[in-house]
């Protein structure tokens, strides 16, 4: 009995790790007023979201300058940073976001992807 | 801050300086840290770096009126509140009250990523919004190094703290910047300590199992301060620093004399004791009394009804007192009138700073008039001999300016190094008694001498020291031809003399007696003689009575013969009257 109940659970956990993750990608972007550096990783993430993501994703830009509270309240140190919601883990990526590899394997895209990584 | 001296002619233009409000610290600094610039406190692990920072901020908000922003990259809000509270910091209700900002600064490694070009400007602006929120002066950063394990490129970490330090320039605020020390420099990425104004390195060392806190002002741009170490401690109203130099020479000087307690000791220092106010060196070998004399002196001071401080190293009050009623003291019901405190505490309990500054809390608190120390030597075992001697000179310095009278005892292993071993302190004492034992004729008895008595005549002698039942007594030692005798042999030499004495008196009576018999049997040989001359004179008178009344009847007879024969009396008497007396007789 034992023996068949936990290799049932084995199966289902096999099963939803070859699953791709369901629902909808939340990201979060921080940057530090229009500067180049900003600029490029708002493009960067608004290509990826696009391109890979369709329409299964929810994207928030934020000036830290006009909204210091929340660079405070999301532990803001680097800018530019993109926060990762979900799905889980939470994941933090700094810079510009010029190599995105990390991130697509954090996102599950795999080397699948349309946009030059 | 003292910039208003009187120059007209060369206006000096002073670094403006922001005063810590931490004992002693301003002092050494000159009045504090660099205004509106980085300063940096670097030291090893548990020196007291972040605890520095937070009395920076919390004295600056409090005393000052200058909120502060501290930016913990370490500590939670919750646990810095909790750790600071205990040293009577309210850092709670000063962020409540929105003095203080507290900005806990985290960073999870493991969801980290690098991807692409960054900086730091989200940890600006969120300086920025805590400094422009409260209108801070000043600000903390405790540590950024936590930022080196958190971020993976440390070329852009460094050109981003090296902007950070600019920055917090521009902004105007006084920084201080806490950092771990480095193996070979003072700070883990050498960083920091160059493009800080200031520099303070703490330091936490660890000699003879006692640890003790360093500080020191390395570096201090445009400005001069004190480059010594100094030693400081983490009291319950958080650090304070002691300078040596804080003290100068100075004091106000009594006259006044006090007596020890012990009649002829003062008899010893002119008649009238030592005076108010000055330090007295009790040094002894093992077993001379130090004690006893100590407790006789705060005794005859509570008498006097002055307030006695007793700091006892080595005995417990209740043993001391204990063993001062054995020979008559009585202590208690001076403690009981509040006169006599007792304080105790094991040298090795903690470092010599503590030391120091439990005894001037307890100085402050009970305001003594009389303070005995016994036995100094035994805080030597808390630190080493420089740092002890350093701390006496200043304890010397603080109970002086205060007219306090100071007695310390000083344990001295026998033989000549006695004198050597003390030779340091004594030079800070004004007065200088030693006991002794004097060793002889199988026993050991105690002496005294003073060695010193700075600004009155004292006795050059040594007097031997009883300690009985009914106290102490300070006897002359016997000195003669034998030298210096003492304990029994003084005792046998005075039963010696004592004999010889005795023994010429009764020389002297047998003389008398002898002279007596002599003129006796004079008396008696006059006597004798006398008689002798009586029985003769008495026999002359009786012969010649004889003479008298023969030579009467011879006359009769004849004159009777001159009758019966008829004859011419006229004639024949005369003539031939001598044969016929003859004839008859």
């Amino acid at each position: 009995m034992k023996t068949n109940k936990t290799s049932r659970a084995a199966q289902a956990f096999e099963k939803s790790l070859a699953a791709r993750p369901t629902g909808r990608y939340v990201l979060r972007l921080f940057v530090a007023g229009a500067t180049a550096r900003s600029r490029q990783a708002v493009l960067r993430v608004r290509q990826l979201c696009e391109a890979e993501l369709k329409d299964n994703c929810t994207l928030e830009v934020i000036d830290i300058y006009q909204q210091p509270n929340l660079a405070r309240d999301n532990q803001i140190v680097a800018t530019p940073t993109l926060i990762k919601e979900f799905p889980r883990p939470v994941r933090r990526f700094i810079g510009n976001l010029a190599n995105i590899t990390g991130l697509f394997v954090e996102l599950d895209l795999g080397a699948k992807g349309k946009i030059a990584v | 801050m003292k910039n208003n001296r009187p120059k007209s002619t060369s206006p000096v233009v002073h670094l403006p300086k922001c005063p810590t409000g931490i004992q002693g610290l301003d002092e050494i600094t000159g009045g504090g840290l660099p205004r509106g610039r980085p300063t940096l406190v670097c030291g090893g692990a548990g020196c007291g770096k972040t605890l520095l920072a937070v009395e920076f901020l919390v004295r600056g908000a409090v005393q000052f009126g200058e909120p502060g922003v501290f930016m913990a990259f370490e500590e939670t809000e919750a646990e810095l509140k909790a750790n600071v509270a205990s040293l009577g910091f309210d850092l709670a209700g000063l962020v409540q009250r929105k003095k203080i900002v507290i900005d806990y600064v985290h960073i999870e490694r493991s969801e980290v990523q690098e991807s692409g070009e960054y900086d730091l400007e989200g940890l600006f602006v969120r300086l920025n919004h805590a400094i422009d929120s409260t209108g801070a002066k000043r600000v903390v950063l405790d540590t950024l190094e936590a930022l080196f394990a958190s971020l993976p490129n440390e070329a852009i970490l460094r050109a981003e703290l090296r902007r950070l330090f600019r920055w917090l320039k521009d902004k105007g605020v006084t920084a201080v910047i806490t950092a771990e020390r480095g193996r070979d420099q003072l700070t883990r990425h050498g960083l920091e300590e160059y493009v800080s104004d200031c520099v303070i390195l703490l330091e936490h060392r660890v000699y003879d199992q006692i640890a003790t806190r360093n500080l020191r002002v390395v570096k201090y741009r445009g400005a001069l301060h004190g480059t010594n170490e100094f030693p400081f401690l983490i009291g319950d109203e958080g650090i304070s620093v002691l300078p040596i130099t804080s003290l100068g020479l100075n004091h106000k000087i009594s006259s006044e004399r006090i007596a020890t307690g012990i009649p002829r000791l003062d008899a010893m220092l002119g008649g009238r004791g030592f005076f108010r106010g000055s330090s007295i060196l009790l040094t002894g070998t093992p077993g001379t009394g130090k004690t006893i004399v100590a407790a006789n002196f705060a005794q005859a001071a509570c008498r006097r009804g002055e307030r006695t401080l007793f700091f006892s190293f080595e005995e417990s009050p209740n043993q001391i007192i204990r063993n001062m009623h054995s020979i008559g003291l009585r202590l208690e019901p001076l403690v009981k009138r509040g006169l006599l405190r007792f304080h105790a505490a094991r040298p090795s309990l903690y470092g010599l700073e503590m030391h120091l500054a439990t005894m001037f809390k307890e100085i402050v608190t009970f305001q003594p008039d009389v303070v005995v120390m016994d036995p100094i030597t035994s805080l030597m075992d808390a630190g080493t001999a420089s740092e002890c001697r350093a701390m006496v000179t200043r304890l010397v310095d603080y109970l002086k300016a205060g007219q306090v009278t100071s007695l310390f005892t000083s344990l001295t292993q026998g033989g000549h190094a006695l004198q050597q071993s003390e030779a340091s302190m004594s030079s800070l004492m004004d007065a200088w008694l030693l006991l002794q034992d004097y060793e002889g004729n199988g026993e050991r008895n105690r002496v005294l001498y003073v060695l010193k008595a700075r600004g009155m005549a004292h006795s050059n002698q040594i007097r031997e020291f009883l300690i009985s039942d009914h106290g102490i007594d300070v006897v002359d030692a016997y000195i003669g031809a034998s030298g210096v005798l003492t304990g029994s042999a003084r005792a046998a030499q005075a039963a010696l003399e004592k004999a010889a004495v005795l023994a010429s008196q009764q020389e002297a009576a047998q003389l008398k007696r002898e002279v007596e018999r002599k003129r006796a049997a004079l008396e008696r040989q006059i006597s004798g003689l006398r008689s002798d001359y009586e029985t003769e004179a008495m026999e002359l008178r009786r012969i010649a009575e004889q003479v008298g009344t023969r030579t009467f009847v011879l006359g009769t007879e004849r004159a009777a013969s001159g009758i019966l024969r008829q004859a011419d009396a006229k004639v024949a008497v005369g003539t031939r009257g001598k044969p016929g007396h003859g004839r008859r007789n």
